[in-house]
């Protein structure tokens, strides 16, 4: 299977950021990580690469950052393949590892500066650039600290300017708003929406599917090693057959309440739940209502529209998974 | 990215090495300046005494060049190994795997560091043996000469123990059961003209003791290994752990999945 990412197809003058060919990785121990994936991000994309834990999203990362060697295919970095130009496609990335992995002795600044010359930047570009990333990710003032001192929140902004610092065209996140407070990871959204409005193609990962959702254009499914989808993140949730609403009534939800054309269950006195499907809104929902006489106070989704996706895909091949294991004692 | 880009990454890794080895100077330099002094006033001093002349020279001046240089093998196979095997545990060696940095940088880089700090601790422990006996430099260029390269063999060697290390216990097992017994048996303490022929014929085989006797003749004039064949040893070895060093950086092995 082929998979052309969404943004190419519209414009296919604009360059692949990443793009991974029949990627494959077996572990040693004989486990099959990636099974022959196929995958493009276009430049200047925002791209959420989902799945759940063990899936090979990490295993996918660290092959694309050469911290995993592979075992097939090919993975080219803004054209550059790194079985051909390793140095190239390592100097177009800038990667933030899900764990945290800062030298927790070095200062704050040192663990930015030593990364910039790691990446060969002159002492005095290194320097500013230092500083740069360390105001904007709000870490200037703490920089005389070491990097174990710092709480939570702080090491993560520490490691994306750690990456930044050497102004990557390509910005690798994985999972970065890991255990983060909400006002940290959404200062962290806005960060990472201004870079990549600046140019800078973003990939992430996360477990929050709220913030792939926010954040991202597009959108790739990982699950099993396999591309389970790849499209734009509209489209996918366009896929979605229905969607379930919460609604708060104004007054106690009548014993006898029938809203025509619609599915529903109370939840408590004044809760009610609605299934609408693809081929229903919401003004058809309210008119119903309005005709049985209800007064709604508020209301709310009862799932992220993503997660609700994402766990019936992987769900779904967790099914077929059982039913061809299942397959030979059938035939038997 | 180009050469002299290399060469900054190159800077870069060998000035966090010595930061490290400044910051932690309690336990870099201290530690084995206090364990040779006690080797100088035990083995020089008071034992020293009682055991006269060895190879020409009073025991504490015939003792001193081996002292000093196993101060350098010990600390420049510690630093790279703990240095380089912390990075890789605590996962910011990454840092340097994901930036173009070349194998060779990667090597010379922490190497660097190594030979530093065996210098370093060899320099003081030197100005320690000044308070004890009296020293001379009979060839500086062979002495400086040897002292780098065993720094950088241990070095080399304290850098493949950390590839392969995979929990902090197999970051002591090679210093205490190989190369403690290595420098010990090495011409540090005695010249292999008072072994029975049979273990001098053995003590051959140890490559410690041609840079132990290699660093005396660079001090002292005196050897019991020829010059020639102590540089052949050590120069073979820097080359032989250079080439191991890289192939297994290179191919990633101890250090990527």
């Amino acid at each position: 299977m082929y998979w052309l990412a969404p943004a190419s197809r519209a414009q296919s003058a604009v360059m692949n950021a990443l793009s991974l060919r029949n990627l494959t990785k077996v572990y040693a121990n004989g486990f099959t990580a990636l099974h022959g994936i196929d995958l493009d991000v276009a430049e200047g994309d925002f791209f959420a690469l989902l799945g759940p834990n063990g899936a090979g999203k990490t295993t996918a990362i660290g092959i694309i950052t050469s911290l995993v060697n592979k075992t097939g295919g090919t993975v080219e970095v803004f054209g550059h393949d790194i079985d051909k130009d390793l140095a190239a496609a390592k100097s177009c990335i800038g990667v933030v590892p899900q764990e945290i992995n800062l030298n927790q002795w070095d200062t704050v600044y040192n663990c930015v500066f030593n990364v910039a010359g790691f990446y060969g930047l002159p002492t005095s570009r290194a320097k500013a650039r230092t500083e740069q990333c360390l105001r904007e990710l709000q870490l200037w003032d703490r920089r005389g600290e070491t990097s174990r001192n710092l709480s939570g929140g702080m090491k993560r902004r520490l490691m994306i300017a750690r990456a930044l610092v050497h102004e990557p065209r390509l910005l690798i996140l994985d999972e970065p708003t890991a255990g983060v407070d909400i006002e940290i990871r959404r200062s962290m959204w806005r960060f990472l929406r201004e870079i990549n409005e600046q140019g800078t193609t973003i990939i992430l990962t996360t477990h929050y599917l709220e913030e792939a959702e926010n954040l991202c254009r597009n959108v790739g499914i990982i699950d099993a090693g396999r591309i389970v989808e790849h499209d734009r993140m509209s489209n996918v949730l366009r896929k979605l057959h229905q969607e379930v609403f919460v609604l708060s009534l104004t007054d106690p939800v009548p014993a006898s309440l029938k809203i025509e054309g619609f599915e529903y269950m109370p939840l408590n006195e004044h809760e009610i739940e609605v299934e609408i499907f693809a081929d229903q809104n919401l003004n058809q929902l309210f008119a119903a209502l309005n005709a049985a006489g209800i007064a709604v106070s508020s209301m709310r989704n009862k799932t992220n529209r993503l997660e609700e996706l994402f766990m019936r895909l992987v769900d779904r091949r967790e099914q077929e998974r059982t039913e061809r294991v299942a397959l030979p004692e059938l035939q038997v | 990215m180009n050469f002299q880009g290399q060469l900054i990454a190159l800077y870069t890794i060998t000035r966090k090495e010595v930061i490290r080895i400044l910051r932690i100077w309690m336990q870099t330099i201290v530690p084995p300046v206090i364990t040779m002094t006690l080797y100088f006033v035990i083995f020089g001093n008071l034992i020293g005494r009682r055991v006269g002349e060895m190879g020409g020279f009073d025991y504490m001046q015939f003792m001193a060049p081996g002292l000093i240089m196993m101060s350098v093998i010990t600390n420049s196979y510690g630093n790279v190994v703990s240095s380089f095997f912390a990075a890789k545990f605590q996962g910011h060696l990454q840092e340097m795997l994901v930036a173009p940095v070349k194998s060779w940088v990667i090597i010379l880089g922490h190497v660097g560091g190594g030979i530093i700090r065996g210098l370093l601790v060899g320099g003081v422990v030197t100005v320690v043996a000044l308070f004890f006996t009296q020293l001379e430099v009979k060839h500086p260029l062979i002495t400086i000469s040897m002292l780098v390269l065993t720094a950088t063999v241990f070095s080399l060697g304290g850098m493949i123990n950390a590839i392969f290390a995979r929990k902090f216990d197999d970051v002591s097992i090679i210093p205490s059961f190989v190369l403690g017994p290595l420098t010990y048996l090495g011409g540090v303490f005695y010249t292999t003209a008072l072994l029975p022929e049979f273990w001098a014929r053995v003590s051959a085989f140890n490559p410690i003791l041609y840079m132990v006797n290699g660093f005396r003749y660079g001090m002292l004039g005196v050897s019991d290994i020829s010059i020639v064949s102590a540089y052949a040893i050590v120069i073979a070895f820097v080359f032989v752990a250079f080439a191991v060093c890289f192939y297994l950086i290179s191919r990633g092995i101890g250090i990527r999945d």
